[in-house]
Formats: C-alpha cells, structure tokens, sequence
C-alpha cells in the first residue's frame, strides 16, 4: 500500500464556545501499527478522535484515511473503515438486545440477513460473550457491556479500531481480559488512555497529547519509559515501570531491556 | 430513590417477555397489531353506561396471558400507574350525573355507572396494549408499522423515543442518588432545587441522547432503520386475525352475557 491507513495534517478544531481542543495536530499510522494516544484529562483525546471519525469537522488540517479525504461526502466510506468504541458503553448500546445491537452496523450497510448473522455470532465470538447475545445491553456488567460495544464495532470489519478509554471503569480481572483481547486483534489500532500499563501491554507507538498539542510521538518503551516528559504532560510512569516500592529495585531498566530482546 | 430504578428495571420486563417463543409470539406481527386495533376499536365503541356488554371482552386479555405466559403482577403493576388519572377523570360522574336508577331497591345515580365502565374500558384498553408490547416486542412492532407504511421518520420516532426514556430515567436516577447521598434525612428533593434539576436533566439527556446518536452516525446509521428478516403472512397468521375480529363483532352486536343466561335458561326450562 502506497497510503498510510490515517493520515492527520496540521488539524485544528475550537469548540463553538471558543475552547481549542486541537491545535495542529499531524501524524501518519500505519497498516497493523498498534498506538496509544495518551494525555491527562481534558487534554483533547476525545476530540481528537471525534475529528477522525467525522463527528466534528476540523477549522483547519485534513484527515485521511487511506486515499479518502474525510468529508461529508465520504462519511459512510469513512465510518466502514473506522470502527470507534465508545467511551461510555451505554452510549453505544441502544437496541433491546445484544444481538440487535450488534446487528446494527451490518444492517445499516444493507448486508442480506444470512451476513449479518454470520458476522453478529463470529463478532460476539471474538469477544466472548456469545452468551448474552439475547441479553438487554442495560443489564449487563461493566465488562460485559464494554465487550459487547468492541463487538457492535467488529461486525462492521473495521481496517482500523479505535477505542476511547477502554479500560475506564473496568475491574482488574476485565481489564486483564480487555488488554488479552485487544492484543488477539490484528487489527490496526488507536486506543487512547491514561491508563498507561494497558498502553504498555497492547501498544508498540505512543503518541503523547498535552492542551490539544502532539507533545511527543515514538516507540512505547522510549516515551513510557520517560519520566520527565510524562511528569510535563500530567502523567505518570506506568505502575509496572515504577520502582518497587518495597525492595526498590530498578524496573524501568529491566523491563525495557526484557522488552527488547523478546521484540 | 428506589421506585426510578424499579420503573427503568420494569421497563425491561415487557422486553424480556417479548423474546419468549409461545404460540402467541410467533404469529406475525402485523395481525397482532391488527388485532389490537380492532380490539381498542369495539372496546372504546361501547356506549358510556354499558357494564355487562364489555365483560366477554376480558377473554381476550387472559387467553393471551395463559398462552403467552405473561405473568400478571406487571402487567397489573403498569395498569395501576394509570389508574389515579382514569379515576381523576370519571369520579365526579356519580356527583354529576342527575339520573338516578334502582338497583337491589337503592336507588344510585346512573353517574356510578358511567365511572365503572370507564373503569372497565381502560383496564381492557391499556391491559390489552402491553400485552401488544409484552408479545411482540417494540423492533417487531416498529416493523409492522413500517409494513401498515407508516412513513419511517415516524416509526423512527416511536422506537428512539421508546429508547429515550430509559436514558431519561437513567440520568435522573444519577441525579437523584448524587443529591440524596448529600442530603441524608431529606425526602425527596428540596423545590428550592426543582428549576437547576430539570434544567440539568434537560441538558444532560440531550448530551447523552447526542453522544448515542453520534455513535449510531458511527456505524453507518443514515435514517433509515433496517430491521432483521421479518417471517412471512401464514394462513394460520390470517385464521387468528379472522377468528379474533369476528369474535369482537359479535360481542359487539350482541349482548352476550344476556344471549348465554337465556340460553341456560331454555335449557333448563327444557
Ligand atoms: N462540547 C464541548 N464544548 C466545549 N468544550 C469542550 C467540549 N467537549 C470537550 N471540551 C473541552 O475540550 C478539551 C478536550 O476535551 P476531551 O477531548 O474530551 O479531553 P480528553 O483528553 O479527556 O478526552 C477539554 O478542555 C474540554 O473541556
Ligand atoms: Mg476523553
């Protein structure tokens, strides 16, 4: 492929009451690449991503995915490329069932009934809840309505996923099974968090946001890893990069030096 | 405040039960529709004093409920919410109304008769539409109207609005918790705070009813609502609707309570 996946030029965007949530913003993703966009709270990430999906427009920059300008025009194109989980599960999840809801994205695009079904059961799959796929959405857990809302986004075979704080609100143990998903998927990936172990765990590239500017952009290990610039941008090192802080022993340098030699 | 929760809880009661697979379930849902029609049709047709004429008409609702197996306490649960207006609205008929008629050798005004069989109607009226919802389910329903060709920015509406108020009752029972855990001892919630309440609801459904819709704009939502496959007509389908409709007829035309008693009584006079 001669096009990057996503490609973001010198984007631009206030809200109409003047606040500027993005202020140019540039950067290209690759097929496959998996990358955490990171920032303290309020720092843009969730604009950011409305910009890509064409929920808001930007005042200035452009965003590509793959050759296509998103535009209005191109907005169905857009939208069956790029699947956007939700932050808020309840937001994405409005039909009676599972299955509905699942069902959803296929419907929209006209698939024949026989299509649909085949990709609600291979998405519930995917995401292991083909248990509840006659459940009512709202009465599901936390995890259980998170996986549920990956799965109304796979069954539109996104190129890209992109996901808005996935490990918000989740337990240990569905966090621990939301990072061991993320990492089955080969799918490209966006996922923005401040939860920084979970970057750590699914992500190779960080891209670092601090008042709507890209305040850095490289490779996992160097940018987690990088105590002074997490501390500029409001952050802190991932938990499993910290010093122990019973036997103080060094994690940063063993966990990066074990990282590199498995790849 | 427990009673909001228990309202959003029952709401999804009626949608469980439409996923049940009895033999009322799995007519189309078009003549179940249909059905329903006619049923409210001859039932609001009766005329203000009728008692007697209007009680066959309870077959209809408990046939379904045996078949369906439409358990009764929340079908009768969503019945008494409508009762204090129904009774608001036909008490002062027994004050009102002049006539007077004997029954048992007391005279009463005929006021008394009018409000029973307003009783009578919306019971049968609002009991028969749940079952509508409790049997078939909203998507189902929604797809029926779109057959009847009610024009989709109309269906649209009803099952967003469906949808709707379970985030409306969800955002308020936020609310109500946040203000409540911060004002223990206190019942309900102070006038003092009714106007920023329901402004912030108002607000914060609409951003929530925006962020839903954006995610539905996400994943390819143009304005049309495409529903699953939708089985066939049957003849049994149209056998049921038939039967059903002519059997409200005769109730109708007929006073049968009245028909059945002198029945049994040329019988026994046999
Ligand atoms: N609808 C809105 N109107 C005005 N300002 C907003 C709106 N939504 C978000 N903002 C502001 O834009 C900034 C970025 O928000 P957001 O992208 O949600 O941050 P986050 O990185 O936490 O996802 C914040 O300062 C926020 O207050
Ligand atoms: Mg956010």
């Amino acid at each position: 492929m001669e096009h990057p996946i996503l490609e973001v030029k010198e984007l631009h965007f206030s809200y109409p009451d003047g606040h500027e949530g993005v202020k140019n913003i540039s950067f290209t993703i690759e097929q496959g690449e998996s990358v955490g966009v990171i920032g303290s709270n309020g720092a843009g990430k969730s604009t950011l991503l409305m910009l890509l999906l064409g929920i808001h427009f930007p005042d200035g920059g452009n965003v590509f995915v793959g050759d296509v300008e998103v535009t209005k025009k191109t907005l169905p194109l857009i939208r069956q490329r790029l699947g956007m989980v939700f932050q808020d599960p309840d937001d994405q999840l409005f039909m009676m069932t599972v299955y509905d809801d699942v069902a959803f994205g296929p419907r929209n695009y006209q698939l024949d009934e026989k299509e649909v079904d085949s990709r609600v059961i291979r998405a519930l799959d995917l995401v292991g809840i083909p248990h509840l796929k006659d459940r009512a959405p709202f009465k599901l857990s936390g995890g259980e309505k998170r996986a549920a809302a990956i799965a109304s986004v796979l069954s539109m075979n996104p190129d890209v996923l992109i996901m808005d704080e996935p490990t918000a609100a989740l337990d240990p143990k569905s966090r621990r099974r939301l990072i061991g998903l993320l990492n089955s998927f080969n799918h490209t990936k966006i996922i923005t968090s401040h939860d920084l172990d979970m970057v750590w765990e699914t992500c190779s590239r960080v891209i670092v946001i601090k008042e709507g500017e890209v305040a850095a952009d490289g490779p996992t290990m160097d940018i987690l890893a990088n105590e002074e610039l997490l501390d500029s941008c409001g952050l802190e090192l991932p938990l499993s990069l910290q010093n122990c802080p019973v036997c103080s022993s060094r994690k940063v340098h063993e966990k990066i030096k074990l990282r590199g030699v498995n790849g | 405040m427990a009673t909001i929760k228990n309202v959003l809880f029952n709401m999804g009661v009626l949608d469980d039960l439409a996923m049940k697979e009895t033999s009322i379930h799995r007519i189309h849902p078009l003549i179940k529709l249909l059905t329903t029609v006619v049923y409210l049709t001859v039932v609001v047709s009766f005329g203000k004093n009728e008692i007697s004429n209007l009680l066959p008409f309870f077959l209809y609702p408990v046939l379904i409920m045996v078949f369906a197996e439409i358990p009764v306490v929340p079908i009768l649960n969503r019945m008494v919410l409508v009762t204090p207006f129904i009774i608001g609205i036909g008490i002062l008929n027994p004050f009102f109304e002049v006539q007077t008629v004997v029954v048992f050798g007391t005279s009463i005004s005929q006021g008394w008769f009018t409000f029973v069989s307003l009783l009578l109607k919306s019971a049968l009226t609002v009991a028969v539409s749940l079952m509508l919802i409790a049997t078939t389910g909203m998507n189902q329903l929604a797809a029926a109207l779109r057959m009847l060709k009610v024009p989709k920015i109309f269906v649209l509406q009803l099952l967003l609005t469906y949808r709707y108020i379970s985030v409306l009752i969800e955002e308020l029972s936020r609310m109500v918790r946040a203000y409540s855990l911060r004002a223990p001892g206190q019942k309900g919630i102070h006038p003092r705070v009714w106007g920023s309440f329901v402004g912030q609801l108002l607000l914060r459904t609409y951003d929530r009813g925006s962020r839903v819709y954006e995610s539905m704009n996400a994943r390819g939502f143009s304005g049309e609502y495409h529903r699953g496959n939708i089985s066939k007509l049957k003849g049994k389908d149209i056998a049921y609707f038939l039967s059903w409709s002519l059997l409200f007829m005769l109730a109708r035309l007929y006073d049968l309570p009245l028909l059945i008693e002198a029945l049994i009584f040329s019988m026994g006079g046999e």
